[in-house]
């Protein structure tokens, strides 16, 4: 019984690391291996090594891609938190038998594909569409807003399809978070704010740390929905990465742009990953 | 003002449509160290979260120190509660834990400082007061607790069965640092428990609940001597009952018919000739001769040896009585009894002195 236990532990223990290894971090080291290479109009990656993709990475108009897509990607972060933090809080307290049903309501986006989805948000969003319609037939307004291809419709595909990455982690947090400790808060003397300070907000944290990942990773570098949504205005890292790559067909600098991106989010996890207790790393 | 920190007056619960607490009238007064004891699902604990005002009475009235605390929510009374789970912050040190309260209260930082830690060192804890809770024994997360209320010097502590979750010996020392504590500070302590040992040996009152009202109101003494009905009585300790009528009375001295033999039995309650009784007889209170030791049969009633149970201090019987019933009885070894060897199968006499009995109106059950 004992090594059936183990030899099936190993095996999927085995499965996903070798899964991860081929296709996480072999694709990862091509692409590291790939930054140092130089290209012409003949190959895509030739020799002679060089640096020189790093250094053309100093460039205004790069950082300010990069400072851009970072404003974005933790306004949408704010923004996510802000609308699900009191949303998958109300539900995890919720003592209802709809519980379960609205828990689902948060899954069923997910069946569609987002891809599809945010090309329906075109519909929405554009002059003539839904959203504007209303209005204007309301007397809200009395021309279309210019609601798409703006930073506003790129925040709002953002936000719309990655809120359920932080409503999800806050969710199981909040259902774990003991009651009676909030009682005994208020026994002592805390009013409701001072709770939730003090009480809620710091035990929901592991809660608020992961779906704030969740949600940022994908937003610095989602490259559709900037794509759609924001027209040609809007360029993010994840479209610059996608330019390197398929128009300017310039591969080694779309690897380096790639590895400094990657380089950034480690450094930002291992600082978050510091700032932690044990107790907390345990918890996410 | 009174002397009553606590009163309930009239005070119903109802959740869901299902009755909770009936009418309770309770008065608690300053200093005194109070026990709630009844089963589980008595209600003590919703009686509990009433006075602490995490649960609305749906009617009647609570006054804390005089004052009616209707609608006044929890973070205003001036009450703390020990919670059966301790619910100590497991974000904090044992020092803020106890802390958090006066830091709620805007309480001078200097202050806070002095009076944490002297509650710490109170409670013997001067060691941990930087570790998390979960760095800690279950007998020190308790004191950690208890540090964390008293601190804020709460006109009431409630104790949510604080013990419940400790082991014996521990259970018994906490029982004895506990009502030191309670006699040091001078805080009135309203106590839950279903474990009527407990109540007894810590409480100076003890309030018996059975479905949701109060059986009986009395010192422990009271409580266990003169049981005020068959609940209280079975509730607290054990009581061998014989079912009974009063054939005679001569002011306390009442005649009763016990197992067919006329025995005068006192009792200061008022009976009427004819009544049905029961009288009640603690297992230590019965006395078991075994045949060569009687010469005298008076008053006494013939049995056999069912069960001999050895428990160290005493000797516990089981004697079968000749109507069928079996009895409890329980016999120390400081007794003058040569050689308290029982063996199962004997014939013996069983009998009480009379006085010790207790008598009670008869209840159908």
């Amino acid at each position: 019984m004992k090594a059936h236990d183990n030899s099936l532990k190993y095996f999927s223990l085995g499965t996903i690391w070798l899964w991860l290894i081929v296709f996480a971090l072999l694709p990862f080291a091509l692409v590291t291996l790939a930054s140092f290479a130089s290209h012409d109009d003949t190959h895509l990656l030739t020799t002679p090594a060089t640096l020189l993709n790093y250094f053309q990475l100093n460039n205004a108009i790069y950082l300010k891609i990069f400072k851009q897509s970072f404003y974005i990607a933790s306004t949408c972060t704010v923004i996510c938190l802000l609308l699900g933090y009191p949303f998958a809080y109300t539900i995890a307290r919720m003592q209802s038998r709809y519980k379960s049903l609205l828990m689902l309501l948060i899954i069923i986006p997910f069946w569609t594909s987002s891809l599809i989805r945010t090309y329906s948000m075109i519909t929405m969003l554009k002059p003539k569409g839904i959203i504007n319609s209303i209005l204007l037939w309301t007397g809200i307004i009395d021309k279309p807003l210019p609601l798409l291809f703006s930073d506003t419709s790129v925040m709002i595909g953002l936000v719309y399809n990655l809120l359920p990455f932080m409503v999800l982690p806050l969710l199981t947090n909040i259902e774990r978070l003991d009651n009676r400790l909030i009682d005994a808060a208020r026994d002592l003397g805390a009013n409701r704010f001072t709770t939730f300070r003090r009480i809620i907000l710091p035990l929901t944290m592991p809660g608020i740390l992961s779906g704030s990942i969740l949600v940022f990773l994908p937003a610095m570098t989602i490259f559709y929905i900037p794509d759609l949504l924001g027209g040609s205005k809007s360029i993010l890292l994840g479209n610059l990465i996608q330019n390197q790559f398929l128009i300017a067909q310039n591969w080694p600098l779309g690897s380096a742009i790639s590895v400094v991106f990657t380089l950034i989010l480690a450094v930002m996890l291992l600082v978050y990953w510091h700032s932690m207790g044990n107790k907390e790393r345990d918890l996410l | 003002m009174t002397n009553n920190i606590i009163e309930l007056r009239g005070v119903s619960k109802t959740i869901h449509d299902l009755g909770i607490l009936y009418d309770l009238n309770l008065e608690v007064r300053n200093g005194e160290f109070l026990t709630l004891l009844g089963p589980s699902g008595c209600g003590k604990t919703t009686l509990l979260r009433l006075i602490s005002g995490f649960e609305e009475p749906t009617t009647g009235q609570i006054f804390i120190n005089g004052k009616d605390v209707d609608g006044l929510p929890p973070h205003l009374r001036h009450v703390h509660t020990v919670f059966q789970s301790y619910a100590l912050f497991p974000h904090m040190t044992v020092f803020e834990n106890v802390a958090f309260g006066l830091r709620c209260n805007k309480v001078p930082k200097a202050e806070i400082n002095s009076r944490v830690n002297e509650v710490i060192k109170t409670v013997k804890l001067e060691k941990y007061a930087q570790r998390k809770p979960d760095q800690l024994s279950g007998g020190q997360q308790q004191r950690v607790a208890i540090a964390r209320a008293v601190v804020n010097r709460p006109l009431v502590l409630l104790l949510d069965e604080p013990l419940s979750s400790l082991d014996y010996r521990l259970r018994k020392t906490m029982q004895i640092e506990l009502k030191q504590l309670q006699r040091k500070l001078g805080i009135t302590f309203i106590f839950v428990t279903h474990d009527q040992e407990e109540a007894l040996s810590m409480s100076d009152r003890v309030v018996v609940m059975h479905e949701g009202s109060i059986e009986q109101v009395g010192t422990p003494r009271q409580v266990y001597e003169a049981p005020q009905n068959l609940t209280v009585a079975k509730f607290i300790g054990e009581a061998n009952i014989f079912d009974s009528e009063i054939c005679a009375m001569d002011g306390k001295q009442l005649t009763v018919n016990i197992l067919g033999q006329q025995r005068v039995i006192k009792s200061s309650r008022a009976f009427t000739v004819g009544q049905a009784v029961h009288v009640l007889v603690r297992p230590e209170d019965l006395r078991v001769w075994g045949q060569a030791e009687v010469d005298d049969s008076t008053d006494m009633y013939p049995g056999t040896v069912e069960e001999v149970i050895y428990k160290g201090t005493t000797v516990d019987l089981m004697v079968r009585l000749a109507n069928n019933q079996l009895v409890a009885a329980t016999k120390f070894f400081d007794e003058d009894d040569d050689k308290l060897e029982y063996v199962i199968g004997d014939p013996v006499w069983a009998t009480w002195v009379s006085g010790w009995e207790v008598v009670l109106p008869h209840e159908s059950t």
